[in-house]
């Protein structure tokens, strides 16, 4: 990686090849739908969505419930009661906060294994504004016992995850964005639980999620050429943490970094703040939506306004140096 | 349309559910008893008269599906279960108390209960997609479920009957125990529910309003129901705390048991007595 512009206007998110990841979604659901224990469930969303490729296919098993997300999730949790695998879709907005008391009960307690796949999620819906960009999913849904939680980077891992979350047994969450975002993996690989270890480094550690996985690279390819190893882990899977890995690097490096398009409460940031916390006391600093909603703008218009780019996480390693000095 | 013949069997069952929801509730010092009496002898008929299950296969697949949206009226369905023979008798007195299976209110997790409720307008949403796959499965299992009158303030509830119509549910039944009263008070008082009957019939269910404490008219509800295409709604009005005169339409009941053993005894005796 050469490119140095660290904020994704004017050119950084044009310099680099993008994919969609609810475009991959909807692509491998109807590869899996091939089984006939795949239902789909959506709520006036799947064109948006991507599920309505699966509804396209097998019509008898996709249930449009309209625009009402608490019955679609109700409805669900039945479905997976009777052996059925429901792949249930909205916006993140509306399939975590609107539908919390239908996840809680009717999914996580009555342990049901329902896989809610929402897109939309973050800042980069962009000019819908603050009513539909989510950041606070990631918070809502990790703290739900019982619950999986998943963030993939790009389209590709994106792909990976939807197969892991069909073979896997028990309630899920997963995030994607609207926008089509940048690719840091060749192929489909995705390691349930396991921080990947992208780019190693001695001096800095970065563990992001989601859209910030690319950035993350470009501001550690950056940092390198300052003369800073900085080492980059995707946080694809949020819960459970791998916390062995977080520890590895938190001794190693005695600085980490944690990057998301989240609230930088009960994100990522606060998860890894946690496990460090209690078992290896040093520097973690956050990097997301600092408490704040959202705006209409372009995606890409937004996440420089809000710092949510290269740029913002090498002035956030500044700071965890200054920090780590003291 | 089948015959219901002796009723005495149901009655003597409904009596000891009856009992046990005002010992199960005493003894927990806590609970719901009076949505529980309300809903005795419609659970007592579907337990004892009409679902496919097997207590030794609580999961077998091809079985009826009943689902207690009121998850509060968790003793009258625990009691069922019970007698039954899903789970002990004796287990009944850990209702509520610390390391039981037996929950406040109804979750999956126990032998015999399909889902989970608590959480008020859920339970109706999870019968639907136990309805739909049967559709899809080509199964020929019936789902059976019970809502409360003030579970149908909440709008999920409305969300629900949209989309059984919609789906048409001709697997579906569902019973809405019509007690008229709800934990601050009566309905009608609180945020009043009018005509449930024709509201559910203009959301396209097919409906119908019966006693609910009468075996009879349970029972001829059901075999309707059994036969007409779409999903069914069937309003039973219903005495909340019926069987003791002291609990018989007494918002007080709705969360709270006999508070001692005289008021027990007398209540136990009321029922015997009917």
């Amino acid at each position: 990686m050469t490119n140095h512009e660290l904020t994704w206007l004017p050119n950084l998110i044009n310099s680099v090849e993008r994919k969609s990841q609810r475009e991959s979604y909807g692509k491998t659901l109807v590869r899996l739908g091939e089984d006939q224990r795949v239902v789909v469930l959506d709520a006036d969303l799947s064109t948006s969505t991507h599920t309505s490729m699966f509804g396209n296919k097998f019509k008898e098993r996709f249930f449009n419930m309209g625009i009402s997300e608490n019955n679609m999730i109700g409805v669900a949790a039945g479905l997976a009661s009777t052996g059925l695998i429901p792949f249930a879709s909205s916006f993140a907005v509306f399939a975590t906060g609107r539908d919390y008391d239908f996840v809680r009960q009717s999914v996580c307690y009555s342990n049901q294994n329902v896989k809610i796949v929402a897109t939309h999620a973050g800042l980069t819906v962009g000019e819908d504004g603050a009513t539909h960009q989510m950041i606070e999913d990631l918070g809502l849904m990790s703290g739900l016992p019982n619950m999986t939680v998943i963030s993939p980077a790009d389209a590709p891992e994106t792909e990976g995850a939807v197969e892991f979350l069909y073979e896997f047994r028990g309630p899920a969450y997963m995030r994607l964005s609207r926008e089509k975002v940048p690719v840091v993996h060749q192929d489909k690989n995705f390691q349930f639980k396991k921080l990947e270890v992208l780019k190693d480094g001695d001096d800095v550690t970065i563990i992001a999620t989601g859209i910030m996985v690319y950035a993350a690279m470009v501001a550690a390819d950056y940092l390198k050429h300052k003369g800073l190893d900085v080492a980059v882990l995707n946080a694809s899977t949020i819960k459970p943490i791998d916390s062995e890995t977080i520890l590895k690097y938190a001794r190693k490096t005695g600085l980490i970094i944690t990057s998301e398009e989240h609230n930088i409460i009960n994100g990522l940031g606060s998860r890894v703040s946690e496990i460090v916390s209690e078992n290896y006391p040093s520097v973690v600093i956050r990097h997301g939506v600092p408490d704040a909603f959202g705006e209409s703008g372009s995606a890409w218009e937004l996440m420089d306004k809000y710092m949510l780019n290269p740029l913002g996480i090498v002035r956030k390693i500044e700071q965890g140096l200054e920090v780590r000095k003291k | 349309m089948e015959q219901l013949g002796d009723i005495s069997l149901l009655k003597d069952k409904a009596k000891e559910i009856r009992k046990l929801i005002l010992l199960m509730t005493f003894n927990a010092k806590s609970g719901h008893p009076g949505g529980s009496l309300s809903a005795t002898d419609i659970i007592t008929y579907l337990y004892f008269r009409e679902l496919r299950i097997d207590p030794k296969r609580p999961d077998w697949d091809d079985r009826d599906r009943f689902v207690l949206s009121k998850g509060h009226a968790s003793p009258a369905l625990y009691a069922a279960l019970a007698l039954r023979g899903f789970f002990p008798v004796e287990k009944l007195f850990t209702f509520r108390k610390i390391n039981s299976e037996l929950q406040g209110h109804v979750v999956n997790h126990i032998p015999g209960v399909d889902a989970t409720g608590g959480s008020l307008g859920q339970g109706l949403s999870n019968a639907i997609g136990m309805a739909l796959s049967g559709l899809i499965r080509k199964k020929d299992y019936r789902v059976f479920a019970m809502i409360g009158d003030g579970e149908s303030q909440e709008g999920s509830i409305w969300e629900a009957a949209m989309s059984a119509a919609h789906y048409k549910l001709s697997n579906l039944i569902v019973f809405l125990d019509r007690n008229m009263i709800q934990l601050d008070g009566f309905t009608e008082n609180i945020m009043s529910l009018g005509d449930l009957e024709m509201k559910f019939s203009s959301f396209g269910w097919k409906t119908r309003t019966i006693n609910g404490h009468d075996f009879y008219e349970i029972h001829d509800a059901v075999e309707w129901a059994k036969e007409e295409i779409g999903p069914k709604m069937i309003i039973a009005k219903t005495v909340k705390g019926k069987g003791v005169s002291f609990m018989e339409n007494n918002p007080e009941y709705h969360g709270k048991p006999v508070p001692n053993q005289e008021l027990l005894n007398k209540a136990i005796e009321e029922i015997e007595r009917e």
